[in-house]
């Protein structure tokens, strides 16, 4: 075809500016472990609180504290994650039915704000003023389950879509690249026996039965603290 | 390996496979472990495994076109990413650098088409409209349209641009969305005592079984028609996605996390990929409320598995059942696809129709040579070309048919433009 004939037509249609390259290359040591980008402090101790339930550890034994994941969740729902950059959010919104998948026109940032603060006032009017973190394991746990049953009224989100996105959030941070602000010291992936992403096995594939036998390795290398500079 | 080269049948290929004119022209992948234990198994229970197809490149290889491509190195994230080390045959991977060496080549990343502009008349495309990524609109001229979108996509911008009449479900006629059909899955998951790695794999490593699959075996008393094919792939371990627990694993908590630690290196999953049906009411039209970005309506899908496809997959699924018992496991998750039809959990992306290939106008978008029949310069390539979903993965079939549309195009159409086949 001729490219010299191509017509212009019209212009400057708003898009989102999707196309910003990752600088991977470049990285920073992890902030200090407080709320920062998206979730106040009283938000962030409720996460701490939940994700410490949702996967337990302890120093020897890491789990959603040792691993970075409220960190993890806090960076995504201040990002492009967060903001539903990618999703399609145009009304009018229907109910939808259980096969639809998310159909809310929150998005996950606007759900953790909603939810979060729809739970603490749960929590509080049940158990004399105390917020979630406040309250026992045990009590936590029967919390989560009942979030997870959509036995709890939060307002204007479903209790279920919250538990889903928010167990969702957490596995990501515990299993995801260290780059992104979880899976500390690859807590994750030691866990379960992952060596991370590596470019060859043609050796090891047919070593059948045989443990492989190198230390986890991420996108930035072997440090497993680094994080992507950009998010 | 193939298992029928010009009608000699080879015994580790597949002996129900058609006649081929030649081998592949590389040897299969290396076998992951749970490929050969699923190999084992399924020849103790007199079944034909077989390494299945794959467009990973198991040496290095330079193809017909020159094209040097690098041996796979079973990295594990072949599927949904692109390949660092040109081990995966694609149009970008095997033709697109042959292609950008022409003159008479040109192309643009980053834009959408939108519209097929038609003439006056409504029977001759004049060329396309499309965005680029600051969103403006150009024309671009054309004398020959060809349409090779994704399946969906085909139908959808053959419906904006009013190429062909739509299919309406309640009258049953027109064409266009008309024969949409998915794939039927299933998977049973395995956990064994063996250390599996299952993160050393490729995008298509497995062995798969043909024998339930179409006419392969006597459907006698069974209650439906079709099949499908049982494999297992090692296409990777990517922890979030793709790791494995027992049944009755707690959800979350310190359970799921000693069952993941537990599990992750000790399992894998067979899993079914069968037929599915055109029926009346699955179809795809424009979507009557929302819009895209460009404030053009969506593509609207309509669809839910049928009878005979429950039948057909729970049969599948009870073979793939005995085939994960016979690899001697210590425990297995049996999940079969129920009812109703979820957008949820990803099953495949081998849609097909809504812009099917046909004799009859009447009933079909194109012609035996994917042109279409009311805009002979717009031809239509892809899974939507299919009337139905059979069996099989869609690719081969497309690859095939882009091929014979291709064919016809530089030997026949470009000499005397105008329908190829008449009615």
């Amino acid at each position: 075809m001729d490219e010299t004939k191509r017509r212009f037509v019209q212009a400057a249609l708003a898009l989102p500016a999707t196309l910003v390259l990752p600088a991977c290359e470049r990285t920073a040591p992890r902030p200090a472990r407080i709320a920062g980008t998206f979730f106040s402090a009283d938000e962030y101790r409720f996460v701490e609180a939940a994700t410490a339930r949702l996967i337990p550890g302890n120093r020897e034994d890491p789990g959603a504290i040792e691993a970075d994941i409220p960190l993890f969740i806090d960076l995504q729902l201040g990002g492009p994650y967060g903001r539903a950059d990618r999703w399609y959010m145009e009304g009018p919104w229907a109910a939808g039915t259980a096969q639809q998948g998310y159909q809310l026109k929150q998005t996950p940032s606007e759900l953790y704000r909603i939810a979060i603060a729809g739970i603490d006032a749960y929590c509080r009017r049940q158990y004399s003023g105390r917020a979630f973190a406040e309250l026992s394991a045990d009590r936590q746990d029967e919390i989560l389950r009942n979030l997870e049953a959509g036995k709890i009224e939060l307002g204007d989100v479903p209790a279920q879509a919250f538990f889903s996105v928010l167990w969702q959030n957490t596995q990501e941070g515990f299993l995801a690249d260290p780059m992104y602000g979880g899976n500390r010291g690859f807590a994750g992936w030691k866990l379960i026996g992952f060596p991370g992403p590596r470019y060859n096995y043609v050796e090891e594939i047919t070593q059948y039965g045989k443990p492989y036998p190198l230390p986890p390795v991420g996108i930035l290398g072997r440090d497993g603290t680094r994080m992507r500079a950009d998010i | 390996m193939a298992g029928n080269v010009a009608g000699e049948r080879r015994p580790d290929g597949n002996p129900f496979e058609g006649n081929r004119s030649r081998d592949y022209p590389l040897p299969p992948l290396e076998r992951s472990a749970g490929s050969l234990m699923f190999d084992k198994a399924a020849r103790e229970l007199g079944y034909h495994p077989f390494p299945g197809p794959a467009a990973n490149a198991s040496r290095p290889y330079k193809n017909p076109l020159g094209v040097q491509m690098g041996q796979c190195t079973y990295c594990g994230y072949c599927e949904w990413f692109g390949c660092g080390n040109n081990s995966k045959a694609s149009p970008q991977s095997t033709i697109l650098p042959v292609l950008l060496k022409k003159d008479n080549f040109s192309y643009r990343t980053g834009c959408d088409v939108t519209r097929v502009v038609l003439d006056g008349s409504g029977t001759k495309a004049k060329g396309v409209l499309y965005r680029d990524l600051e969103g403006r609109e150009f024309e671009q001229p054309a004398e020959l349209v060809i349409l090779c979108a994704f399946a969906h996509h085909n139908v959808h911008l053959l419906l904006l641009s009013g190429i062909g009449k739509p299919y309406d479900p309640v009258s049953n006629t027109g064409v266009v969305g008309r024969n949409y059909a998915y794939q039927i899955t299933s998977a049973v998951e395995v956990f064994v005592d063996e250390l599996m790695n299952p993160y050393m794999g490729a995008g298509a490593l497995g062995q798969a079984v043909d024998d339930f699959n179409g006419d392969n075996f006597d459907h006698g008393p069974e209650g439906f028609i079709g099949g499908g094919y049982i494999a297992l792939w090692t296409t990777g371990g990517r922890p979030i996605l793709q790791h494995h627990l027992p049944q009755d694993t707690p959800t979350w908590g310190a359970g799921w996390k000693k069952a993941m630690a537990e599990n992750y290196l000790h399992s894998t999953a067979v899993s079914t990929h069968g037929n599915v049906v055109s029926h009346r009411n699955a179809y795809l039209d424009l979507d009557p409320t929302y819009k895209d970005i460009y404030g053009n309506p969506m593509l609207r899908l309509t669809f839910d598995f049928h009878a005979n496809d429950y039948r057909m997959s729970d049969y599948l699924t009870s073979k793939a059942e005995g085939i994960a018992r016979a690899m001697k496991p210590r425990s297995i998750n049996v999940k079969k696809r129920k009812p109703p039809y979820s957008i949820i959990p990803y099953q495949t992306t081998h849609n097909t129709g809504g812009a099917a290939m046909g004799d009859d106008p009447r009933t079909s978008v194109v012609n035996r040579y994917l042109q279409s029949w009311d805009v002979p310069n717009v031809f239509v390539v892809g899974a939507c070309n299919f009337p139905q979903n059979p069996g099989y993965n869609p690719t081969g079939t497309v690859g095939a048919l882009a091929y014979w549309a291709a064919d016809a195009i530089r030997t026949r159409y470009l000499k005397r433009p105008g329908p190829l086949v008449q009615v």
